[in-house]
């Protein structure tokens, strides 16, 4: 019994450059896009920036307080340059409330632009951010939630491109070693970012903090890792200096790091 | 009538008072060297000469005599003082200086309706006739009586009480007003508070006021017009004994109810107590057997409440009851289309939206939603009503649906910015509702800055429309701990240095670097704990990169400020 192979009609040049025209007006039709600032992270991102109107997802590294305070921090710079004009709202949904609002002013986010909703359980807090989003008034939504299955980010991300609201969703560790980015879930980018030391100053503080961001998932994009610099008082991320570039350590550095 | 006080300053200020000893001393008069104050008081020539000069004592002052004093007569005006310069205060003695008195015509007479004070001083009581009175009086006032004119006004009152007060007030009669005060009063501080700020309210309005609590209108009724007291409040339960000893009149009687009691030699109602019900109906009328059950509390006196007319309200009669959730949904739809045209109209905008569904078995079902801001967007009040649904019980089915509009507020003309593609639309207002009918009135909030210095009181919660403050910037973390969790085997330098190694949660770390101290102060106003209470805070970094914020009780020299143990509070990303 032969199967007869039909060879896979080639494409005409013509069509190819229609196709090629289609993909090129449906990525300009998704919308603005929420660019870092940082060169390296731009470049790696399929869209040059976060899409505006998508579900980007956020973890931490691990289970311990500093990754998620991390993470926290990350969410919060990058809404912080979402909501730069003034008058604009941010709606911080969550179920526990161990946010302490003195730290996200200092990465830009202050207390006027910030709404927090608090709900009984997960599923209040994922309904409260869906609403939030089709409202379309809002900068951005963030919810912090534990579990959050295919069917209720699809909905999310739907919700997203529907009021044009970037939605950025924090999954927090359900347990210790698993990590809440491996399960399903429709999102457009999904980050995780983990603490890292800061680099040694010369006198005896501490140095800015520094955060390893790995993109785990993207859509139309691949994966990468880097090591930035966290949030300035802007909610900016910066790349740290090269060895060769840092201003030289001091003396008396050497006699304090002892 | 004038104030018994002097009507000039006395001269010379040493009043001798009741006695002629002087009161400061208890010393003979004349001997003033004697008493130390006095001479230690009387300043030197150096002091006095230090002063400037419209400082300096005059001679009087300095107690000298070699002055004269002046003549205690001079002082005044030569027609002894009768002039308009001192004018008494008004009281109510030279308000109402003539006895005036409002006469009312029953029947083929002139009746006293109401007297003023000086009337009722001088005898004459409301009841007696106009004739009567003017004979024994000479100089009275007569008015005549306007009953429109107060009974317009006591409905506007009661209009007033149903808006401030109370939900449910109604007029009583042509003098009182009844409230339902159940779960009201501690708005005001309490019945007490609410009783004298009932008071003051009318007092300022002109009119004197009596006012009782008590657990039945009946007895409220009763004890407002017959207790002594302006302010009577009575414990539920206690009527019967309270009333007791009133007169019959008191129970709301009917006039022929009182002649028929009086002849029977009844006065009081506890004369009615022992009277078995049978007879005492019989001879009184049933009514007064039903006043007196009311006024004990054992039959039921519903209050009916004046309705606020001018509050807008549409009605929709179903042909048929109705339960599914989509006929319901429709009604619903239908009732909000008509009440915004109805708002639009009057230029209002809801804050609260009642929807009253009447059934079948005759039972309300009520469903409120409310509005952060005045609002007639159908969409919205349709979209809060769709969230706030499944709450109503159908039943066997609704009959009759209103929808009204308890709060509201003037809303003028709105702009639609629908031609002019203005951008993002960025009031948040109708989300909060939404958000708010959803998951609650406390679950929206915003955060604002508390003047505290101790982190975990520095952060306040504020309603989701306020404009919150902003903090100093000081270094705080992004988590703070619940509460401060202690550390153990803490390796630090005293005073002033960060930990170099410390155990928490079971985990070792090794600190690299460290910013700090911060010094918080207790706060000493709050508690006793907190006179000397020192915190030290510092910002540390562990090998690994994580970065806490810990501090240590105590400033690392005085004991009292803390027992030097070390907390972690927070967690910096």
């Amino acid at each position: 019994m032969s199967a007869q192979v039909t060879p896979l009609p080639r494409p005409l040049a013509k069509e190819l450059v229609a196709l090629r025209e289609q993909v090129a007006d449906a990525r300009a039709k998704r919308g603005p896009t929420f660019a870092f600032g940082v060169a390296e992270v731009d470049a790696h991102l399929a869209d040059r920036g976060l899409d505006l109107g998508g579900l980007h997802e956020f973890g931490a590294a691990s289970a311990t307080l500093n990754d998620d305070a991390a993470a926290t921090l990350f969410i919060a710079g990058i809404a912080a340059q979402l909501a730069d004009q003034d008058g604009v709202t941010i709606f911080w949904t969550a179920t526990a409330f161990d946010l302490y609002a003195p730290g996200l002013e200092q990465v830009g986010l202050a207390p006027d632009k910030l709404l927090y909703g608090q709900g009984r359980k997960d599923i209040e807090v994922l309904a409260m951010a869906e609403d939030a989003l089709r409202d379309g008034s809002l900068a951005c939504v963030i919810a912090e939630v534990k579990a959050a299955d295919m069917t209720a980010t699809r909905r999310l991300q739907l919700a997203a491109s529907d009021g044009k609201t970037p939605m950025l969703l924090y999954r927090r560790h359900r347990t210790r070693d698993r990590c809440p980015l491996t399960s399903p879930s429709s999102a457009m980018t999904r980050w995780r970012v983990g603490c890292l030391p800061s680099e040694r100053t010369p006198w005896a503080g501490v140095g800015r903090a520094r955060w390893l961001v790995e993109l785990v998932r993207q859509r139309n994009g691949n994966p990468f890792s880097l090591e930035l610099e966290a949030c300035d008082a802007k909610g900016r991320l910066a790349l740290p200096a090269a060895t060769g570039d840092r201003t030289p350590a001091q003396e008396r550095a050497s006699r304090h790091a002892a | 009538m004038r104030a018994a006080g002097p009507r000039f300053d006395t001269p010379i200020d040493d009043d001798p008072g009741a006695c002629s000893v002087p009161r400061g001393g208890g010393w003979r008069p004349g001997a003033r060297w004697a008493h130390d104050g006095a001479i230690s008081r009387r300043p030197s020539q150096s002091d006095i000469d230090a002063l400037p000069a419209h400082q300096r004592p005059t001679m009087r002052e300095m107690g000298r005599r070699s002055e004269h004093a002046e003549h205690p007569f001079r002082a005044m005006r030569s027609d002894d003082g009768t002039s308009a310069a001192i004018s008494p205060a008004p009281t109510w003695a030279t308000l109402w200086g003539t006895p005036t008195v409002v006469v009312a015509r029953t029947g083929q007479r002139d009746v006293i309706n109401a007297a003023c004070p000086v009337a009722l001083d001088l005898g004459l009581r409301p009841g007696m006739a106009a004739v009567h009175a003017r004979a024994l009086v000479a100089d009275l006032v007569v008015h005549e009586a306007q009953l429109d004119g107060d009974s317009a006004f006591l409905d506007r009152l009661a209009i007033h009480a149903a808006r401030k007060w109370t939900p449910t007030a109604s007029v009583s009669g042509a003098d009182g007003l009844w409230f339902d005060l159940t779960g009201t009063t501690h708005l005001f501080g309490g019945e007490e508070h609410f009783c004298r700020r009932l008071l003051a309210f009318l007092k300022r309005l002109g009119f004197t006021a009596r006012i009782a609590i008590a657990g039945t209108p009946g007895a409220a009724h009763a004890l407002a017009r017959f207790s002594p007291g302006a302010i009577t409040r009575l414990e539920s339960g206690k009527e019967a004994e309270a009333i007791a000893a009133l007169p019959l009149a008191a129970l709301r009687l009917e006039p022929d109810a009182l002649i028929a009691a009086a002849r029977f030699g009844l006065e009081r109602i506890a004369d009615l107590y022992p009277m078995p019900r049978g007879p005492l109906a019989r001879r009184l009328g049933l009514k007064v057997v039903e006043r007196l059950d009311q006024a004990r509390g054992l039959v039921a006196e519903p209050i009916t409440p004046v309705v606020l007319v001018d509050s807008p309200i549409v009605t929709l009669s179903l042909l048929e009851p109705i339960g599914t959730p989509e006929s319901i949904a429709q009604v619903i739809g239908d009732l909000v289309d008509r009440l915004v045209d109805r708002l639009r109209g009057d230029g209002l905008g809801a804050r609260t939206v009642l929807l009253i569904c009447d059934r079948v078995d005759g039972q309300a079902q009520r469903l409120a939603v409310g509005a952060s801001r005045a609002t007639r967007d159908g969409r919205h009040l349709k979209r809060m009503f769709a969230l706030r649904m499944a709450e109503l019980d159908p039943g066997l089915g609704i009959e009759t649906m209103h929808l009204a509009v308890p709060h509201h507020e003037p809303l003028g003309a709105q702009a639609v910015n629908t031609l002019l593609d203005v951008g993002k639309d960025c009031d948040i207002a109708t989300l909060v509702d939404q958000l708010t009918t959803r998951a609650g009135q406390s679950a929206l909030f915003r955060l604002s800055s508390r003047e505290s210095d101790v982190p975990e009181r520095a952060v306040q919660r504020v309603s989701p429309l306020a404009i919150p403050k902003g903090w100093p910037d000081w270094k705080r973390p992004a988590r703070l701990l619940k509460k401060p969790e202690p550390l153990s085997n803490v390796v630090a330098l005293l005073p002033d240095h960060p930990p170099r190694r410390f155990t928490w949660r079971r985990q070792d770390f090794r600190v690299v670097a460290g910013d700090g101290p911060e010094r918080v102060h207790g706060e000493w106003w709050r508690n006793a704990q907190e006179m000397w209470a020192v915190r030290d805070y510092f910002r540390v970094e562990a090998e690994q990169g994580q970065r806490f914020w810990l501090f240590r009780r105590g400033d690392g020299v005085e004991d009292m400020t803390g027992d030097l143990s070390w907390y972690m509070h927070g967690v910096f990303g």
